[in-house]
């Protein structure tokens, strides 16, 4: 199947010298979820606008749904549905007439129930008549999320859409995001909390400097990338290490109460039954065990700092 | 032609109207009320007829047009430059809409409201001044063309414009000058000969003395000329709208 969002050697440029995309090419895959992770001034939010329609292209090509945005915009715009970073709204409409209003801009006859139906979905049916002023920013951001739902669109951009909002919030989000990919929509979230990618999506890519650092399955990139850490903690502590350990990567920690052991989990002997072998011959008694893994935040800044070096 | 997203553009516009009816109305019904009793009562007493028009009636088309100018220029620029202010203008601009569909919403609210009032004013005026009006057609047409046609500079202001200050910049010092000075309260023939010259350079006469003509059957330019004028200046707007879609100018990056 090909990818529902295609974009090939982008370039943006601005007049006064400076890249904001550097060559950037991703295909997403029509119904998954891809999280764009990237400190700020990575490039997300122009790389999202160019395929929204919001930014002028430099050079290269972005397709949607098999169309080209600047060519075929029409049909590619009818397909997506934006959430923005910026609470945006007029502040003198009310919920209902707002998320009317953006139903018509894509172009859909009005439909009373089926704008009620996203509301409730989102907790914002007895709000419908209020006014924007009168609504709190999670509200507020519920509204945007309902304005781009207004016409049920195959793919979901959220632009940083969990920024200042509480847990209640979250929850419904991810909750409404978790359906949406049931239904078949394609979501493209740029976040900072990593542990909410790490959560919801099924591919993950990093961006910085206006550059793709690396796009891969979320899974993957963990096995990939993740190093383990096996803690050992002893009965009673040791002050040195045993010579029979001197060519393990294997770390003394909490003043000899415990041992540090990293360890690759991609490789084909991890060497944690030669440790433990080499510990009970020495003679040292384990209290307890613990692993780690790497969480995509390791893994994130890692790239990120690598890059930037 | 997304149809659909015209006539939510439009009627969330003209929604707005609605629901600040009585200061979009009151406001130019009021200050109209004020140009008849200082114009029209205290000063037109002691005028002669003008073009063989009462002073108090001869004032009328040029109040309604200087009220239609001003109203259509402030209603478009603000249509589009509140979006703009506010960020929601991400909206229309991702929406799958062409640049004269969106033009079409904004001005065409614009142009409606700025009509309402000009109507409003006219009939109001019937309550101070026996007003006649030779040729209600046409009348009719030279209102809608003067309130596209200022609808479509308001909406260029409107993208201009970076702050509210700039938005009311040009119709303060170019705008107010320009439709004053357009015969509004006289007939260019009253002027000395050599402003009679310059006043030809200013758009706006050959508006108002159309609209005039609509009334009175007289004019101080030709009707032809005056239409004219009108194409002339849409035409330079559309050219300019044109122009700020295709480089993005002060929209997109």
């Amino acid at each position: 199947m090909p990818p529902i969002i295609d974009v090939q050697h982008l370039i943006k440029s601005y007049a006064g010298g400076g890249f904001a995309l550097d060559d950037v090419s991703v295909e997403i895959e029509s119904g998954e979820i891809l999280a764009l992770l990237g400190p700020n001034g990575a490039g997300k939010t122009t790389l999202i606008s160019i395929i929204c329609g919001l930014t002028r292209i430099t050079e290269g090509t972005v397709s949607v749904g098999g169309f080209d945005v600047v060519k075929d915009y029409r049909k590619t715009r009818a397909l997506i549905g934006l959430v923005p970073q910026e609470l945006m709204l007029e502040p003198f409409e009310t919920v209902f007439e707002t998320v009317s209003l953006s139903r018509g801009l894509f172009g859909c006859k009005p439909n009373k129930s089926y704008i009620e139906s996203v509301l409730s979905q989102l907790s914002l049916l007895d709000k419908k008549d209020a006014q924007m002023k009168e609504l709190s920013g999670g509200m507020k951001r519920r509204v945007l999320i309902a304005k781009a739902l207004s016409h049920e669109p195959k793919i979901l951009f959220l632009d940083e859409p969990t920024a200042g909002v509480d847990v209640e919030l979250r929850r419904d989000m991810w909750n409404v995001v978790t359906e949406l990919k049931q239904r078949g929509v394609t979501i493209v979230l740029t976040t900072h909390y990593i542990e909410e990618a790490e959560e919801i999506a099924d591919r993950v890519a990093v961006i910085n400097g206006g550059k793709i650092l690396l796009i891969e399955e979320k899974d993957k990139l963990m096995k990939r990338l993740g190093t383990k850490q096996l803690r050992i903690e002893l009965q009673a502590p040791i002050t040195t290490l045993p010579d029979s350990l001197s060519d393990v990567d294997v770390q003394r920690a909490d003043d000899g109460m415990s041992l540090i052991y990293h360890y690759d989990v991609k490789a084909e002997r991890t060497g944690i039954t030669s440790l433990l072998s080499k510990l009970a011959s020495e003679g040292i008694v384990l209290r307890d065990l613990q692993t780690y893994q790497s969480s995509l935040e390791d893994i994130f800044v890692g790239l990120v700092t690598e890059e930037n070096k | 032609m997304n149809l659909y997203a015209v006539r939510a553009i439009y009627s969330f516009e003209m929604a707005r109207t609605f629901r600040t009816m009585l200061q979009s109305i009151a406001s130019p019904v009021i200050s109209t009320a004020l140009y008849f009793v200082v114009f029209g009562s205290a000063i037109g007493s002691r005028m002669t007829m003008i073009d063989g028009v009462p002073y108090g009636v001869f004032i009328v088309p040029g109040l309604i047009m200087l009220t239609v100018m001003m109203q259509s220029v402030a209603n478009a620029s603000f249509g589009i430059y509140f979006p703009k202010f506010l960020g929601t203008i991400y909206e229309p601009l991702s929406a799958p809409i062409s640049p004269w569909e969106i033009v079409i919403g904004y001005v065409g609210a614009a142009t409606t409201k700025s009509i309402m009032i000009g109507l409003i004013i006219l009939a109001v005026s019937f309550l101070f001044v026996p007003v006649t009006i030779a040729h209600p057609v046409l009348m009719l047409c030279f209102l809608t063309l003067t309130a596209i046609s200022f609808s479509l500079l308001g909406f260029i202001l409107g993208i201009w414009a970076r702050s509210f200050e700039q938005l009311n910049l040009v119709p303060m010092l170019i705008l107010t000058p320009l439709v004053f000075l357009g015969g509004s309260f006289y007939s260019i023939d009253m002027l000395p000969p050599v402003w009679q010259t310059v006043t030809l350079f200013n758009p706006a006469v050959y508006l108002i003395s159309g609209f005039r003509w609509a009334f009175f059957d007289t004019a101080d330019v030709s009707i032809a000329l005056s239409l004219l004028a009108i194409g002339v200046f849409s035409a330079i707007c559309f050219a300019v709208i044109s122009w700020m879609f295709a480089t993005g100018y002060r929209l997109k990056n």
